[in-house]
């Protein structure tokens, strides 16, 4: 029978088990969210890996670099520092990418009152914000960790078994320095979304967030002559955390448990913000 | 009958406010209408029952399900229209009742399939593929109510469903109202008694946060045919003492005018077969009938 000679019955049929619904969440928000313009930047991003890629590959192939000229050969090298380097440039990608994209994410959920509709269903505060969380998860490892290693990969079959059984905690840095800033990019962008209403403002303030913070960080280093003014600067803080992470030198000063704790403090902060906005009602005091 | 709400001393305080005091009712019916003024707690009642606001003491269950350790199951078994315009602007209706019948728990397939039912049930068929943000107010109700019912929930709670409506807009809301209690439970929550005359069997009133009134209107309006208002003219002496003699009880309503209780198994037409015997003329009989303005006002009064 036509759809819409039907009359309205009740459902009787299977349900999809409780846990799967943050899935949901995060499978309509992606529609929502990825247009044309979401998939060209994440083209856009990949070119960098190829670069790096070729790089590797260059790297391992004296012959072709003995082609470009005769001192080359010496000069590329592939160590932690080639791996920072790549997530240091995909990570300015992703930050571009989440201040472009995050402002759509809970703001018109919020704006058009829908929290009473998502939350009147199965699906607690903490999976809808999963489900948001997911999309900007999935995008951001698309363009930092999974290409990275991927790289990583490359390398080590260039290298042999000998560098990579030598360097594997690198594929552990590789995946793990570039988590560390998606779920803390995410959750500021959802903070920002569930506070922000106008979608250009938002994006403004999230890039505000990093470049202001670390104006003032510096500032207060300067006057106060000290390197804590560091830790309101998110971006010096993520650079303390990944050095550490890639074994290199820490250049901001800043000891890697106060730099934790700050990204811990700034990842509470956000979803205390974002909890005081996913709610099915507004509390008038 | 099991209950379909049952409240157990349910308190509810933000603050050092009292929104809910101690709310005792067990309400079976098929279609309920929560009633009061602005600000008795009739949304905050409801948000109780979905588990949006915490009980501060007490507890309350439906079906069975105890709101406090059970929201998951509630959540399945509720339909929830909000008051308020709620929606997902850039959404088509249909991807969007779609979506909240995939959060209800349904298959993708049969989710896109009775998204696309319940649209053509509400009327919205001819604009399910429009953006929910073009939608006129009436035509927003409408896909509020689609999505509460999507996923063909057993108690459907429905928050000022006329709010904004024009009368035709009105009308077909109160016709599916009238049309779903033949599936499901339904809890009209308004402030519109006309609204809640229309379409609901039980009422329930709440007033500063306290239940003052709970009843069933069917029973009332069959207690209420029992009421009769009398007006004469002519010598109506012993009129009222003939009647009494026949088991009705009779008070004087003004010159002329008579009120009566009539006994049960008493037909009516004794009253004109007595009258005729006086030549008497009846000018009226009105059995006084408790609208629901009446009920509300004397809980109101309570």
């Amino acid at each position: 029978m036509a759809v819409y000679k039907r009359t309205y019955k009740s459902y009787s049929g299977p349900l999809t088990p409780l846990w799967s619904r943050w899935m949901i969440v995060m499978r309509f928000s992606y529609q929502r969210l990825v247009g044309i313009k979401t998939n060209l930047f994440l083209l856009a991003s990949l070119i960098s890996p190829v670069g790096f890629a070729i790089y590797i590959y260059l790297a391992h192939n004296a012959s072709v670099l003995r082609s470009f000229g005769g001192g080359a050969a010496n000069i590329l090298t592939v160590d932690a520092q080639v791996f920072l380097n790549y997530c240091v440039f995909q990570n300015g990608l992703a930050y571009l990418l989440v201040a472009f994209t995050g402002p759509a994410l809970v703001s018109p959920d919020v704006v058009n009152n829908a929290m009473p509709l998502y939350l009147g269903r199965p699906l607690s505060r903490t999976e809808y914000v999963i489900g948001k969380m997911g999309v900007l998860v999935y995008l951001l490892s698309i363009i930092t960790w999974i290409p990275g290693l991927i790289l990583f990969a490359l390398q080590a079959s260039l290298a042999g078994g000998e560098w990579t059984r030598a360097n594997l905690w690198i594929a552990g840095a590789m995946f793990l320095a570039p988590m560390i800033s998606i779920v803390m990019l995410s959750l500021i962008a959802l903070a920002v979304s569930a506070w922000v209403k106008w979608r250009a403002a938002a994006g403004a303030v999230i890039l505000g967030i990093f470049f202001l913070g670390a104006g003032f960080g510096a500032a207060i280093n300067a006057i106060l002559r000290t390197h804590y003014g560091s830790l309101i600067s998110l971006s010096q803080v993520i650079n303390t955390i990944w050095a550490g992470l890639f074994r290199r030198t820490n250049e901001t000063g800043l000891e890697p448990l106060d730099a934790w704790n700050a990204l811990a403090v700034a990842c509470v902060a956000c979803l205390w913000l974002l909890f005081k906005k996913v709610r099915a009602f507004e509390v008038v005091k | 009958m099991a209950a379909v709400i049952d409240l157990a001393g349910l308190s509810v305080r933000f603050g050092e406010r009292d929104i809910l005091e101690d709310l005792r009712v067990s309400v079976s019916g098929r279609t309920i209408g929560l009633l009061g003024p602005n600000g008795a707690g009739k949304s905050t009642l409801i948000q109780t029952l979905l588990g949006f606001v915490p009980a501060s003491s007490g507890t309350a269950s439906i079906f069975g399900h105890d709101i406090r350790r059970e929201q998951g199951a509630i959540r399945t078994l509720v339909g929830y229209m909000p008051e308020n315009d709620a929606f997902i602007a850039n959404l088509s209706a249909v991807t969007f009742v779609r979506m909240m019948a995939e959060l209800s728990g349904l298959p993708a397939e049969a989710a896109l399939e009775r998204a696309h039912e319940v649209l053509f049930y509400v009327g919205l068929g001819e604009a399910r593929y429009r953006m929910l943000g073009t939608y006129s107010l009436g035509m927003k109700q409408l896909a509020k109510l689609a999505q509460a019912i999507v996923h063909g929930p057993k108690l459907l709670i429905l928050d000022e469903p006329t709010n904004g409506l024009d009368p035709p807009a009105r009308q077909r809301m109160i016709r599916l109202i009238s049309e779903m209690r033949e599936e499901m439970h339904v809890v009209v929550c308004s402030h519109l008694l006309r609204d809640v005359e229309e379409t609901c069997e039980e009422v329930l009133i709440l007033k500063q946060g306290r239940i003052v009134h709970y009843s069933n209107l069917e029973e009332e309006r069959r207690a209420n045919k029992r009421f009769v208002e009398l007006e004469t003219f002519g010598d109506d002496r012993g009129f009222a003492e003939e009647l009494a003699a026949l088991g009705c009880e009779c008070a004087k309503a003004g010159v002329s005018r008579l009120k009566m209780v009539l006994p049960v198994g008493f037909e009516v037409r004794e009253i004109y077969r007595v009258a005729a015997e006086r030549d008497l003329q009846l000018r009226r009989l009105n059995y006084r009938r408790d609208t629901l303005e009446d009920i509300f006002l004397k809980a109101m009064e309570a």
